[in-house]
Protein backbone atom coordinates (compact mmCIF):
# COMPACT_ATOMS: atom_id res chain seq x y z
CA UNK A 1 0.00 0.00 0.00
CA UNK A 2 1.34 3.59 -0.60
CA UNK A 3 2.07 6.24 1.65
CA UNK A 4 -0.97 8.36 2.64
CA UNK A 5 -1.01 11.27 4.95
CA UNK A 6 -3.52 10.22 8.10
CA UNK A 7 -4.38 11.97 11.21
CA UNK A 8 -3.48 9.83 14.53
CA UNK A 9 -6.70 8.57 15.38
CA UNK A 10 -7.52 7.19 11.83
CA UNK A 11 -4.76 5.64 11.63
CA UNK A 12 -5.63 3.50 14.57
CA UNK A 13 -9.48 3.01 13.39
CA UNK A 14 -8.15 1.44 10.06
CA UNK A 15 -5.10 -0.50 11.85
CA UNK A 16 -7.95 -1.70 14.01
CA UNK A 17 -10.13 -2.56 10.47
CA UNK A 18 -7.22 -3.96 9.22
CA UNK A 19 -5.67 -6.60 12.05
CA UNK A 20 -9.50 -8.02 11.85
CA UNK A 21 -11.77 -5.92 14.38
CA UNK A 22 -15.45 -5.97 13.93
CA UNK A 23 -16.58 -4.46 17.56
CA UNK A 24 -15.92 -0.57 18.51
CA UNK A 25 -17.65 0.80 21.61
CA UNK A 26 -16.97 3.82 23.08
CA UNK A 27 -18.09 7.14 24.69
CA UNK A 28 -17.19 10.68 23.48
CA UNK A 29 -14.18 12.37 24.76
CA UNK A 30 -11.81 14.86 23.13
CA UNK A 31 -8.72 14.80 21.36
CA UNK A 32 -9.86 11.46 20.30
CA UNK A 33 -13.31 11.56 18.81
CA UNK A 34 -12.03 11.60 15.37
CA UNK A 35 -11.26 7.87 16.43
CA UNK A 36 -15.30 6.52 17.05
CA UNK A 37 -15.67 9.11 14.02
CA UNK A 38 -13.62 6.87 11.69
CA UNK A 39 -14.91 3.45 13.31
CA UNK A 40 -18.97 4.95 12.44
CA UNK A 41 -18.50 4.81 9.41
CA UNK A 42 -15.78 1.89 8.34
CA UNK A 43 -17.59 -0.64 10.59
CA UNK A 44 -20.52 -0.38 8.69
CA UNK A 45 -18.23 -1.72 5.42
CA UNK A 46 -17.02 -4.17 7.57
CA UNK A 47 -19.14 -7.90 7.62
CA UNK A 48 -20.45 -8.53 10.91
CA UNK A 49 -19.29 -4.72 12.04
CA UNK A 50 -20.77 -3.45 14.87
CA UNK A 51 -20.48 0.60 15.89
CA UNK A 52 -22.34 1.60 19.26
CA UNK A 53 -21.93 4.72 21.11
CA UNK A 54 -22.30 3.89 24.52
CA UNK A 55 -24.33 5.46 27.18
CA UNK A 56 -21.35 5.99 29.32
CA UNK A 57 -17.43 4.82 29.37
CA UNK A 58 -18.41 2.17 31.92
CA UNK A 59 -21.18 0.36 29.47
CA UNK A 60 -19.14 1.05 26.38
CA UNK A 61 -15.67 -0.85 28.22
CA UNK A 62 -18.24 -3.60 29.22
CA UNK A 63 -19.88 -3.89 25.87
CA UNK A 64 -16.13 -4.69 24.91
CA UNK A 65 -15.98 -7.40 27.28
CA UNK A 66 -19.46 -9.35 25.79
CA UNK A 67 -17.78 -9.31 22.89
CA UNK A 68 -14.51 -10.41 23.43
CA UNK A 69 -16.57 -13.40 25.62
CA UNK A 70 -18.28 -14.10 22.28
CA UNK A 71 -14.79 -14.48 20.20
CA UNK A 72 -15.01 -11.10 18.87
CA UNK A 73 -11.76 -8.79 18.41
CA UNK A 74 -13.55 -5.81 20.32
CA UNK A 75 -11.97 -2.34 20.85
CA UNK A 76 -12.80 0.82 22.82
CA UNK A 77 -11.09 4.51 22.97
CA UNK A 78 -11.25 7.33 25.10
CA UNK A 79 -8.69 10.07 27.47
CA UNK A 80 -7.60 10.24 30.32
CA UNK A 81 -10.96 10.59 32.47
CA UNK A 82 -12.54 8.14 30.31
CA UNK A 83 -10.05 6.00 30.80
CA UNK A 84 -10.70 6.23 34.72
CA UNK A 85 -13.84 5.14 34.29
CA UNK A 86 -13.41 2.11 32.17
CA UNK A 87 -10.93 0.67 35.14
CA UNK A 88 -13.44 -1.70 36.94
CA UNK A 89 -13.83 -3.37 33.09
CA UNK A 90 -10.34 -3.41 32.61
CA UNK A 91 -9.70 -5.42 36.03
CA UNK A 92 -12.49 -7.84 34.98
CA UNK A 93 -10.74 -8.15 31.91
CA UNK A 94 -7.62 -8.83 33.32
CA UNK A 95 -9.44 -11.54 35.94
CA UNK A 96 -11.50 -13.60 33.45
CA UNK A 97 -8.46 -13.37 30.96
CA UNK A 98 -9.99 -11.98 28.03
CA UNK A 99 -8.29 -10.00 24.99
CA UNK A 100 -9.32 -6.29 24.75
CA UNK A 101 -7.40 -3.49 23.06
CA UNK A 102 -7.67 -0.07 24.69
CA UNK A 103 -7.03 3.54 23.20
CA UNK A 104 -5.84 6.03 25.87
CA UNK A 105 -5.49 9.25 24.22
CA UNK A 106 -4.03 10.87 26.96
CA UNK A 107 -4.75 14.44 28.37
CA UNK A 108 -3.62 16.86 30.76
CA UNK A 109 -4.64 16.06 34.60
CA UNK A 110 -5.97 15.24 37.24
CA UNK A 111 -9.45 15.50 37.24
CA UNK A 112 -11.06 17.03 33.86
CA UNK A 113 -7.79 18.46 33.17
CA UNK A 114 -7.71 19.72 29.71
CA UNK A 115 -7.32 18.39 26.43
CA UNK A 116 -3.45 18.94 25.93
CA UNK A 117 -1.25 16.39 25.27
CA UNK A 118 0.68 14.89 28.56
CA UNK A 119 1.80 11.30 29.51
CA UNK A 120 0.08 11.71 33.16
CA UNK A 121 -1.23 8.26 32.66
CA UNK A 122 1.84 5.94 33.18
CA UNK A 123 1.32 4.92 36.73
CA UNK A 124 -2.22 3.88 36.02
CA UNK A 125 -1.76 2.15 32.51
CA UNK A 126 1.67 0.42 33.84
CA UNK A 127 0.34 -0.70 37.44
CA UNK A 128 -2.71 -2.09 36.01
CA UNK A 129 -5.22 0.85 36.76
CA UNK A 130 -7.83 -0.95 38.47
CA UNK A 131 -8.07 -3.79 41.58
CA UNK A 132 -6.23 -6.72 42.26
CA UNK A 133 -2.92 -8.36 41.36
CA UNK A 134 -2.94 -7.96 37.19
CA UNK A 135 -0.89 -5.84 34.17
CA UNK A 136 -2.02 -5.08 31.02
CA UNK A 137 0.63 -4.57 28.13
CA UNK A 138 1.04 -1.14 27.61
CA UNK A 139 2.57 0.23 23.98
CA UNK A 140 3.81 3.48 23.50
CA UNK A 141 4.23 4.53 19.98
CA UNK A 142 5.46 7.91 19.13
CA UNK A 143 4.34 8.88 15.41
CA UNK A 144 1.04 8.01 13.29
CA UNK A 145 2.85 5.29 11.13
CA UNK A 146 3.73 3.96 14.85
CA UNK A 147 -0.12 4.43 16.25
CA UNK A 148 -1.60 2.21 13.46
CA UNK A 149 1.55 -0.51 13.50
CA UNK A 150 1.06 -1.24 17.03
CA UNK A 151 -2.97 -1.11 17.07
CA UNK A 152 -1.96 -3.46 14.71
CA UNK A 153 0.46 -5.99 16.80
CA UNK A 154 -1.93 -4.82 19.90
CA UNK A 155 -4.99 -7.63 18.17
CA UNK A 156 -2.34 -10.27 17.99
CA UNK A 157 -0.78 -9.54 21.71
CA UNK A 158 -4.20 -9.41 23.24
CA UNK A 159 -5.41 -12.90 21.64
CA UNK A 160 -1.68 -14.69 22.46
CA UNK A 161 -1.84 -14.09 25.81
CA UNK A 162 -5.76 -13.21 26.68
CA UNK A 163 -4.91 -9.92 28.06
CA UNK A 164 -6.00 -6.64 27.49
CA UNK A 165 -3.29 -4.31 25.51
CA UNK A 166 -3.55 -0.68 25.91
CA UNK A 167 -2.12 1.70 22.99
CA UNK A 168 -1.10 4.81 24.96
CA UNK A 169 -0.49 7.87 22.72
CA UNK A 170 -1.56 11.42 23.47
CA UNK A 171 -3.40 14.32 22.09
CA UNK A 172 -1.08 15.35 20.27
CA UNK A 173 -0.20 12.02 18.27
CA UNK A 174 -3.80 11.73 17.51
CA UNK A 175 -4.26 15.15 16.01
CA UNK A 176 -1.32 14.47 13.52
CA UNK A 177 -1.27 13.96 10.36
CA UNK A 178 1.84 12.35 9.14
CA UNK A 179 2.65 9.32 6.27
CA UNK A 180 1.21 6.12 7.15
CA UNK A 181 1.93 2.58 5.16
CA UNK A 182 -0.92 0.63 6.60
CA UNK A 183 0.15 -2.81 8.01
CA UNK A 184 -1.23 -6.09 6.16
CA UNK A 185 -2.90 -9.12 8.41
CA UNK A 186 -0.52 -12.01 7.92
CA UNK A 187 -1.60 -15.02 8.69
CA UNK A 188 -0.19 -15.49 11.94
CA UNK A 189 -0.69 -18.70 14.60
CA UNK A 190 -2.72 -17.70 17.53
CA UNK A 191 -3.83 -20.10 20.25
CA UNK A 192 -7.35 -21.58 19.04
CA UNK A 193 -9.96 -19.92 21.02
CA UNK A 194 -11.49 -22.87 23.28
CA UNK A 195 -13.23 -20.65 26.17
CA UNK A 196 -15.60 -18.10 24.35
CA UNK A 197 -19.14 -18.71 24.98
CA UNK A 198 -20.34 -19.60 21.55
CA UNK A 199 -23.23 -22.31 22.92
CA UNK A 200 -22.91 -24.99 24.19
CA UNK A 201 -24.38 -27.88 21.69
CA UNK A 202 -22.70 -30.89 21.58
CA UNK A 203 -19.99 -29.59 23.85
CA UNK A 204 -19.75 -29.27 27.90
CA UNK A 205 -20.35 -26.06 28.88
CA UNK A 206 -18.14 -23.22 29.80
CA UNK A 207 -17.99 -20.50 32.05
CA UNK A 208 -16.23 -17.34 32.24
CA UNK A 209 -15.81 -15.42 35.34
CA UNK A 210 -13.94 -13.22 37.76
CA UNK A 211 -15.49 -14.53 41.12
CA UNK A 212 -13.05 -17.02 42.68
CA UNK A 213 -15.03 -16.81 46.38
CA UNK A 214 -12.52 -19.93 47.34
CA UNK A 215 -9.19 -18.10 48.77
CA UNK A 216 -6.98 -20.94 47.36
CA UNK A 217 -8.36 -21.60 44.21
CA UNK A 218 -8.15 -17.67 43.82
CA UNK A 219 -4.45 -17.49 45.12
CA UNK A 220 -3.87 -20.43 42.33
CA UNK A 221 -5.15 -18.00 39.89
CA UNK A 222 -3.36 -15.23 40.67
CA UNK A 223 0.13 -17.08 40.13
CA UNK A 224 -1.02 -18.54 37.00
CA UNK A 225 -1.72 -15.25 35.79
CA UNK A 226 1.34 -13.56 37.49
CA UNK A 227 3.28 -16.91 35.19
CA UNK A 228 1.82 -15.58 32.19
CA UNK A 229 2.85 -12.32 33.14
CA UNK A 230 6.43 -13.42 33.64
CA UNK A 231 6.22 -14.68 30.01
CA UNK A 232 4.92 -11.86 28.67
CA UNK A 233 7.86 -10.08 30.28
CA UNK A 234 10.19 -12.54 28.56
CA UNK A 235 8.82 -12.51 25.10
CA UNK A 236 7.19 -9.01 24.55
CA UNK A 237 9.61 -6.16 26.34
CA UNK A 238 10.31 -3.90 23.47
CA UNK A 239 12.55 -0.51 23.04
CA UNK A 240 14.79 1.24 21.17
CA UNK A 241 18.17 2.75 21.43
CA UNK A 242 19.52 6.02 19.04
CA UNK A 243 23.32 6.84 19.42
CA UNK A 244 23.79 5.07 22.22
CA UNK A 245 27.64 3.09 21.56
CA UNK A 246 29.65 6.61 22.56
CA UNK A 247 26.92 7.90 24.94
CA UNK A 248 27.99 9.02 28.26
CA UNK A 249 24.62 9.93 29.55
CA UNK A 250 21.28 8.56 28.26
CA UNK A 251 17.74 10.32 27.99
CA UNK A 252 15.47 7.87 28.82
CA UNK A 253 11.91 8.47 27.48
CA UNK A 254 8.99 7.55 25.30
CA UNK A 255 5.94 8.35 22.94
CA UNK A 256 6.17 11.88 21.81
CA UNK A 257 8.87 13.10 24.80
CA UNK A 258 11.17 10.43 22.89
CA UNK A 259 10.44 12.12 19.62
CA UNK A 260 11.33 15.56 21.40
CA UNK A 261 14.02 14.08 23.10
CA UNK A 262 15.98 12.59 19.67
CA UNK A 263 15.39 16.35 18.01
CA UNK A 264 17.29 17.46 21.43
CA UNK A 265 20.09 15.09 21.23
CA UNK A 266 20.79 15.86 17.46
CA UNK A 267 21.00 19.77 17.88
CA UNK A 268 23.05 18.78 20.99
CA UNK A 269 25.78 16.71 19.10
CA UNK A 270 25.71 19.35 16.18
CA UNK A 271 26.18 21.93 18.41
CA UNK A 272 29.14 20.46 20.29
CA UNK A 273 30.86 17.44 18.77
CA UNK A 274 32.21 16.46 22.89
CA UNK A 275 28.71 16.21 23.66
CA UNK A 276 28.20 12.85 24.10
CA UNK A 277 24.56 11.96 24.71
CA UNK A 278 22.42 9.09 23.38
CA UNK A 279 18.65 7.96 23.79
CA UNK A 280 16.57 4.80 25.27
CA UNK A 281 12.92 4.70 24.31
CA UNK A 282 10.69 1.70 25.80
CA UNK A 283 8.25 0.86 23.34
CA UNK A 284 6.48 -1.50 25.62
CA UNK A 285 5.80 0.72 29.09
CA UNK A 286 4.79 -2.58 30.90
CA UNK A 287 6.45 -4.81 30.25
CA UNK A 288 9.13 -1.88 31.04
CA UNK A 289 12.92 -2.91 29.54
CA UNK A 290 14.38 -2.83 33.03
CA UNK A 291 17.29 -5.73 31.76
CA UNK A 292 18.30 -2.57 28.97
CA UNK A 293 18.86 -0.29 31.13
CA UNK A 294 20.39 -2.32 33.97
CA UNK A 295 23.15 -3.07 31.39
CA UNK A 296 23.52 0.40 30.10
CA UNK A 297 24.14 1.64 33.71
CA UNK A 298 27.49 -0.75 33.60
CA UNK A 299 28.99 1.70 31.14
CA UNK A 300 27.23 4.93 31.61
CA UNK A 301 26.43 6.90 34.59
CA UNK A 302 24.24 9.70 34.14
CA UNK A 303 20.43 8.95 33.55
CA UNK A 304 17.85 11.78 32.17
CA UNK A 305 14.48 10.91 32.50
CA UNK A 306 12.17 12.89 30.06
CA UNK A 307 8.56 13.12 30.60
CA UNK A 308 5.58 15.38 29.99
CA UNK A 309 4.64 14.62 33.72
CA UNK A 310 5.41 15.79 37.00
CA UNK A 311 7.73 12.17 37.18
CA UNK A 312 6.32 9.02 37.11
CA UNK A 313 8.57 6.61 34.29
CA UNK A 314 11.06 8.03 36.32
CA UNK A 315 10.05 5.55 39.05
CA UNK A 316 10.81 2.68 37.35
CA UNK A 317 13.88 4.06 36.20
CA UNK A 318 15.54 4.17 39.71
CA UNK A 319 14.10 0.68 40.15
CA UNK A 320 16.32 -0.53 36.99
CA UNK A 321 18.94 0.98 38.25
CA UNK A 322 18.62 0.07 41.79
CA UNK A 323 21.02 2.59 42.72
CA UNK A 324 23.41 2.42 39.92
CA UNK A 325 24.01 5.75 38.31
CA UNK A 326 22.73 9.33 38.47
CA UNK A 327 19.10 10.07 37.18
CA UNK A 328 18.35 13.61 36.17
CA UNK A 329 14.67 14.30 35.54
CA UNK A 330 12.82 17.29 33.17
CA UNK A 331 9.25 16.77 33.59
CA UNK A 332 6.60 19.41 31.94
CA UNK A 333 3.13 18.09 33.53
CA UNK A 334 0.22 19.67 32.72
CA UNK A 335 -0.53 19.57 28.87
CA UNK A 336 2.72 21.55 27.85
CA UNK A 337 4.68 20.05 24.74
CA UNK A 338 8.41 21.42 24.95
CA UNK A 339 10.44 22.54 21.98
CA UNK A 340 13.38 20.28 20.93
CA UNK A 341 15.67 23.25 22.01
CA UNK A 342 14.13 23.78 25.24
CA UNK A 343 14.83 20.13 26.30
CA UNK A 344 18.36 20.35 24.62
CA UNK A 345 18.60 23.31 26.94
CA UNK A 346 18.21 21.40 30.09
CA UNK A 347 20.66 18.11 29.01
CA UNK A 348 23.21 20.31 28.05
CA UNK A 349 23.29 21.76 32.07
CA UNK A 350 22.74 18.63 33.31
CA UNK A 351 25.81 16.98 30.94
CA UNK A 352 28.41 19.88 31.93
CA UNK A 353 27.54 19.49 35.67
CA UNK A 354 27.93 16.18 35.81
CA UNK A 355 31.07 16.27 33.88
CA UNK A 356 32.45 19.18 36.33
CA UNK A 357 31.65 16.77 38.81
CA UNK A 358 33.37 13.71 37.54
CA UNK A 359 36.98 15.79 36.98
CA UNK A 360 36.92 16.82 40.36
CA UNK B 1 16.22 21.51 5.49
CA UNK B 2 13.43 21.45 8.47
CA UNK B 3 10.97 24.07 7.67
CA UNK B 4 7.93 25.13 9.81
CA UNK B 5 4.77 27.04 8.45
CA UNK B 6 2.01 28.01 10.48
CA UNK B 7 -1.42 28.72 8.64
CA UNK B 8 -3.91 30.60 10.16
CA UNK B 9 -7.47 32.39 9.91
CA UNK B 10 -10.99 32.35 10.50
CA UNK B 11 -12.74 29.12 10.70
CA UNK B 12 -14.28 28.53 7.30
CA UNK B 13 -11.54 30.44 4.91
CA UNK B 14 -9.72 26.91 4.54
CA UNK B 15 -7.00 27.58 6.57
CA UNK B 16 -6.61 23.62 7.10
CA UNK B 17 -7.48 22.25 3.89
CA UNK B 18 -4.38 24.92 2.31
CA UNK B 19 -2.10 23.42 4.98
CA UNK B 20 -3.02 20.07 3.97
CA UNK B 21 -2.57 20.19 0.25
CA UNK B 22 0.80 21.60 0.83
CA UNK B 23 1.41 18.75 3.10
CA UNK B 24 0.36 16.15 0.54
CA UNK B 25 1.95 17.76 -2.13
CA UNK B 26 5.64 17.22 -0.05
CA UNK B 27 4.88 13.97 0.37
CA UNK B 28 4.74 13.30 -3.36
CA UNK B 29 7.88 14.98 -3.15
CA UNK B 30 9.05 12.11 -0.96
CA UNK B 31 10.27 14.84 1.91
CA UNK B 32 9.20 14.33 5.69
CA UNK B 33 6.01 15.83 7.00
CA UNK B 34 3.86 16.35 9.14
CA UNK B 35 0.53 18.36 9.84
CA UNK B 36 -0.69 19.59 12.98
CA UNK B 37 -4.05 20.96 13.43
CA UNK B 38 -4.83 23.27 16.54
CA UNK B 39 -7.56 22.14 18.39
CA UNK B 40 -8.86 23.07 21.82
CA UNK B 41 -12.36 24.54 22.85
CA UNK B 42 -12.87 26.76 20.04
CA UNK B 43 -15.90 29.13 18.82
CA UNK B 44 -17.55 29.55 15.52
CA UNK B 45 -15.96 32.00 14.08
CA UNK B 46 -12.88 32.09 15.93
CA UNK B 47 -9.59 31.59 14.69
CA UNK B 48 -8.23 28.28 13.26
CA UNK B 49 -4.34 27.31 12.74
CA UNK B 50 -2.31 24.62 11.88
CA UNK B 51 1.59 24.04 10.71
CA UNK B 52 3.57 22.35 8.66
CA UNK B 53 6.59 20.91 8.75
CA UNK B 54 8.52 19.97 5.87
CA UNK B 55 11.88 18.31 6.51
CA UNK B 56 14.52 16.02 4.53
CA UNK B 57 15.03 14.54 7.69
CA UNK B 58 12.91 12.99 10.02
CA UNK B 59 10.99 15.45 12.18
CA UNK B 60 11.20 15.53 15.85
CA UNK B 61 8.57 17.69 16.97
CA UNK B 62 5.77 18.93 14.73
CA UNK B 63 5.44 22.33 16.92
CA UNK B 64 6.27 25.47 15.43
CA UNK B 65 7.57 27.76 17.89
CA UNK B 66 9.35 30.11 15.70
CA UNK B 67 7.97 29.28 12.51
CA UNK B 68 10.42 30.63 9.27
CA UNK B 69 6.80 31.23 7.56
CA UNK B 70 3.49 32.60 8.21
CA UNK B 71 0.08 33.01 6.33
CA UNK B 72 -2.31 35.03 8.02
CA UNK B 73 -5.75 35.04 6.53
CA UNK B 74 -7.38 37.13 8.95
CA UNK B 75 -6.51 40.22 11.43
CA UNK B 76 -6.12 38.47 14.93
CA UNK B 77 -3.72 36.18 13.41
CA UNK B 78 -1.77 38.43 11.20
CA UNK B 79 -0.39 40.24 15.04
CA UNK B 80 -1.16 36.94 17.18
CA UNK B 81 1.54 35.05 14.98
CA UNK B 82 4.03 37.65 13.67
CA UNK B 83 5.09 37.78 17.11
CA UNK B 84 6.13 33.99 16.73
CA UNK B 85 7.86 34.17 13.48
CA UNK B 86 11.79 34.03 13.35
CA UNK B 87 13.93 36.92 12.72
CA UNK B 88 13.97 37.02 9.06
CA UNK B 89 11.44 35.03 8.16
CA UNK B 90 8.41 35.73 6.21
CA UNK B 91 4.63 36.86 6.85
CA UNK B 92 2.50 36.31 3.92
CA UNK B 93 -0.77 37.97 4.75
CA UNK B 94 -4.41 38.35 2.60
CA UNK B 95 -4.29 42.21 1.78
CA UNK B 96 -8.14 41.75 1.19
CA UNK B 97 -8.93 41.57 5.20
CA UNK B 98 -5.85 42.84 6.74
CA UNK B 99 -4.92 46.35 7.17
CA UNK B 100 -0.99 45.68 7.88
CA UNK B 101 0.16 47.97 10.91
CA UNK B 102 2.62 47.46 13.63
CA UNK B 103 4.63 44.90 11.42
CA UNK B 104 7.83 43.73 13.12
CA UNK B 105 11.45 45.51 11.62
CA UNK B 106 13.44 41.98 11.18
CA UNK B 107 11.05 39.95 8.87
CA UNK B 108 9.72 40.55 5.68
CA UNK B 109 5.96 40.36 4.37
CA UNK B 110 3.79 40.40 1.36
CA UNK B 111 0.22 40.80 0.68
CA UNK B 112 -1.69 39.05 -1.53
CA UNK B 113 -5.63 40.80 -2.12
CA UNK B 114 -6.90 36.91 -2.42
CA UNK B 115 -10.57 37.81 -2.43
CA UNK B 116 -9.99 39.58 -5.38
CA UNK B 117 -8.16 37.55 -7.48
CA UNK B 118 -10.34 34.89 -6.64
CA UNK B 119 -13.46 36.85 -7.51
CA UNK B 120 -11.86 37.39 -10.83
CA UNK B 121 -12.17 33.17 -11.94
CA UNK B 122 -15.36 33.38 -10.47
CA UNK B 123 -15.10 31.88 -7.17
CA UNK B 124 -14.20 33.25 -3.77
CA UNK B 125 -14.15 29.93 -2.39
CA UNK B 126 -10.80 28.93 -3.90
CA UNK B 127 -9.17 32.36 -2.39
CA UNK B 128 -7.36 30.08 0.21
CA UNK B 129 -5.82 28.36 -2.74
CA UNK B 130 -4.71 31.57 -4.37
CA UNK B 131 -2.71 32.10 -1.47
CA UNK B 132 -0.86 28.91 -1.50
CA UNK B 133 0.44 29.79 -4.73
CA UNK B 134 1.43 32.63 -3.30
CA UNK B 135 2.95 30.55 -0.77
CA UNK B 136 4.76 28.37 -3.06
CA UNK B 137 6.21 30.90 -5.12
CA UNK B 138 7.82 32.37 -1.62
CA UNK B 139 8.86 29.94 0.05
CA UNK B 140 10.19 27.51 -2.55
CA UNK B 141 9.68 24.53 -0.28
CA UNK B 142 7.65 22.31 -3.14
CA UNK B 143 7.74 22.31 -6.90
CA UNK B 144 4.70 24.51 -8.72
CA UNK B 145 4.96 22.44 -11.85
CA UNK B 146 4.81 18.89 -10.14
CA UNK B 147 1.70 20.46 -7.51
CA UNK B 148 -0.44 20.94 -10.41
CA UNK B 149 0.32 17.32 -12.20
CA UNK B 150 -0.20 15.92 -8.92
CA UNK B 151 -3.09 18.05 -8.45
CA UNK B 152 -5.62 15.29 -9.11
CA UNK B 153 -4.29 12.90 -6.47
CA UNK B 154 -4.13 15.27 -4.14
CA UNK B 155 -7.67 16.24 -4.49
CA UNK B 156 -8.87 13.22 -4.65
CA UNK B 157 -11.65 11.60 -6.44
CA UNK B 158 -14.27 13.70 -4.62
CA UNK B 159 -13.31 16.94 -5.78
CA UNK B 160 -12.23 15.82 -9.17
CA UNK B 161 -14.90 18.93 -10.40
CA UNK B 162 -12.60 21.26 -8.60
CA UNK B 163 -9.60 20.74 -10.37
CA UNK B 164 -9.70 23.60 -13.23
CA UNK B 165 -10.57 26.67 -10.19
CA UNK B 166 -7.57 25.22 -8.14
CA UNK B 167 -4.93 25.78 -10.91
CA UNK B 168 -6.42 28.56 -12.15
CA UNK B 169 -6.28 29.75 -8.50
CA UNK B 170 -2.78 28.24 -7.60
CA UNK B 171 -1.72 29.97 -11.10
CA UNK B 172 -2.91 33.84 -10.26
CA UNK B 173 -1.13 33.45 -6.75
CA UNK B 174 1.87 32.19 -8.18
CA UNK B 175 1.73 34.89 -10.98
CA UNK B 176 0.92 37.83 -8.37
CA UNK B 177 4.09 36.95 -6.11
CA UNK B 178 6.24 37.08 -9.19
CA UNK B 179 4.84 40.89 -10.02
CA UNK B 180 4.77 42.18 -6.86
CA UNK B 181 8.06 40.61 -5.55
CA UNK B 182 10.65 41.46 -7.80
CA UNK B 183 13.46 40.11 -5.69
CA UNK B 184 13.10 36.77 -5.99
Amino acid sequence: MNKQLMYGTHAIGEAAIQAGCTCYFGYPITPQNELPEYMSRRLTEVPGGVFIQAESELASINMVLGASVAGARAMTSSSSPGISLKQEGISFLAGMELPAVIVNIVRGGPGLGNIAPAQSDYFQATRGGGHGDYRIVVLAPASVQELADMTFAAFDLADEYRVPVMVMGDGMLGQLMEPVVMPVRKKKKLPEKDYILTGAKRRPARLVKSLILDTKAMEDHNWKLMRKYRRIEQNETRWESFLLDDAEMVVIAYGTAARIARGAINRLRREDESIRVGLIRPITLWPFPTDVLKKASQKIKDFFVFEMSAGQMVEDVRLALDGSGTIHFYGRPGGVVPTPAELARSIARHYYQSQRKQKK
Amino acid sequence: MLIKTIFSGFGGQGVLSTGQTLAKAALQEGKFVTFLPSYGAEVRGGTANCTVTISDEEIASPIASEPEFVVALNQPSFFRFQNLLQSGGFLLYNSSLVEASNIRGDIETLGVPITELAANIGNVKVANMVMLGSFIRISNLISFDRLIKNLPEILGAEKARLLNINKQAFQLGFDYVKEHLKCL
